[in-house]
């Protein structure tokens, strides 16, 4: 690690202020991923700035409905609010089942929606790495990619988001709130994260020096039923082979509202908008569910090496949504 | 190395106060382990993977080894050190001991932190991955001392007597 200035941030303001003019700073909040990487030399900040005190550590209902949560909500405070283990059981569910508890109770909302890839190349400097250091190449294609993208990818990087929460917060149209030298500024989470196209280096679309504050979900539509389902290769503390967000809205048999994320198959959070399309206004159905799947999964492009991803996360949508509508049937 | 790279900090830990000048690199784990000879939490992987850091911070159970000291001023710290002593052990300690909870021990205080701070969550009625029903309080069983222990690896494989010490100590 080089050395480094150390600012604990005073106020939303006083963050912005420090980090303008200085591209060599970061925000430091829960530190789980990002001190890790100043070990691995994967960042080299010469100026950290602690948000992780300041006072964004509410979770508000607005008058809409809407309910805003604050950037410093810890992830195991948020998974635990009665509110959003009533309204919301698939962000819950998904909070829960990222990390293990000791983590949970250090990373931070916005960290977590900020947290990198966990590509064993991108953590590993010996090896190149486009996301990394620009222009250098793709150590993962031709590589172990039993954790990397099937959907969305390009030959520059193949690495994928590692967040649950980000997939939850993708189905529930989640929006972005954060502030920078022009003042307060929304962005939908669903073009928050970006897909690698020829610039893998930025993961997200937030402007350089914003913090975010908060994040606002929209209330669930009525009658939603909602949930999370994690495929990993160990049953606790291990990032998603695939993942499924699903809400869905099932009115005398027909669903009238559905709205999927994945995880573990993209750069991003990947909504699955076909998906969607392909089940509204159909009987819920296993039968419907299955074609939605394909539907989804027909623009898959696996790697060599994981293409058993396309499959499986076809088989983890129709199982998320027959848990979600089989009722006492399972 | 210039003095901005420096901070003063105040903090306690297992009771006693401290203020230190430390170099912003330094972890949270090294100023306990490297500074002041606190020696309970266990540098194992030293990226957030194993648990053998796990301390009590501001009393809940977090990792050591992924926090700078810096950003740590101002924090109550309690280890396995400081949940007891030797005359009378804490009862999840005590527990382990009972129960052989452990081979090596390397693991140990680690485990003995994130089984007070996960008993205290329970107590508070947060949920785990593997709790079926969000909107009740959740019930102490073998399958949730395993999920919200997943963060603690031990190598020896002590896992069945950790698994009967927690079971114990939360009667």
């Amino acid at each position: 690690m080089i050395p480094f200035e150390y600012h604990r941030a005073s106020s939303v303001d006083d963050a912005v202020t420090a980090v303008a003019d200085r591209p060599d700073a970061v925000f430091l909040a829960g530190g789980t991923n990002l001190v890790d990487h100043m070990k691995l030399g994967v960042v080299e900040p010469g100026l950290v700035v602690d948000v992780g005190h300041l006072p964004l550590t509410d979770v508000d209902h607005l008058d809409d409905g809407t309910l805003r949560v604050g950037a410093e909500v810890r992830n195991s405070d948020l998974a635990a609010h009665p509110v959003i283990r009533s309204r919301y059981p698939v962000l819950t569910r998904a909070l829960l089942s990222g990390a293990s508890g000791q983590l949970r109770n250090l990373a931070t909302t916005a960290g977590n929606l900020l947290q990198r890839t966990r590509c064993v190349y991108f953590q590993d400097l010996t090896t190149s790495c486009n996301k990394r250091v620009p222009d250098t190449g793709c150590s993962a294609v031709g590589g172990y990619v039993r954790y990397h993208a099937i959907l969305g990818s390009s030959p520059h990087c193949v690495a994928v988001h590692p967040s649950d929460m980000a997939v939850a917060m993708s189905a529930l149209d989640a929006r972005v709130v954060y502030v920078d030298s022009d003042g307060e500024h929304r962005m939908p989470l669903n073009d928050f994260h970006r897909l690698p196209g020829d610039t893998p280096d930025r993961d997200t679309n937030l402007p350089p020096g914003a913090l975010i504050t908060a994040v606002e979900i929209p209330p669930p539509p009525d009658g939603a039923r909602s949930t999370y389902r994690k495929v990993r290769d160990r049953a606790s503390y291990a990032f998603a082979l695939s993942s499924v967000a699903a809400e869905i809205v099932v009115d005398a048999g027909t669903v009238t509202s559905a709205r999927i994320a994945l995880g573990g198959v993209a750069h991003k959070p990947w909504r699955a908008q076909r998906a969607e399309d392909s089940l509204r206004g159909q009987p819920a159905t296993e039968d419907t569910f299955r074609g939605a799947a394909d539907d989804e999964m027909a623009q898959a492009q696996p790697l060599e090496g994981n293409e058993f991803k396309v499959e499986l996360t076809k088989r983890t949508i129709v199982a998320t949504l027959v848990s979600l509508t089989g009722g006492d049937r399972r | 190395m210039e003095s901005a790279h420096f901070t003063e900090i105040s903090l306690r830990v297992d009771g006693k106060p401290h203020d230190l000048c430390v170099d912003n690199r330094t972890t949270l784990l090294d100023l306990l382990r490297e500074h002041l000879a606190v020696t309970a939490p266990k540098k194992g992987c030293d990226h957030g993977q194993c648990g053998s850091c796990t301390v009590l911070i501001n009393g809940r159970r977090a990792t050591t080894c992924l926090g700078l000291a810096v950003a740590h001023d101002g924090a109550e710290i309690v280890t396995a050190a400081g949940l007891g002593d030797t005359d009378s052990l804490h009862p999840v300690a005590q527990a382990f001991v009972d129960h052989d909870g452990f081979q090596c021990g390397y693991c140990t205080p680690g485990q003995i932190c994130s089984a007070v701070g996960m008993l205290d969550e329970l107590k508070a009625g947060a949920p785990s991955h593997v709790t079926e029903d969000l909107e009740t309080a959740p019930e102490l069983n073998d399958a949730e001392i395993r999920e919200r222990m997943s963060g603690n690896l031990c190598r020896c494989a002590a896992y069945p007597n950790i698994l009967a010490a927690i079971n114990e100590a939360a009667k």
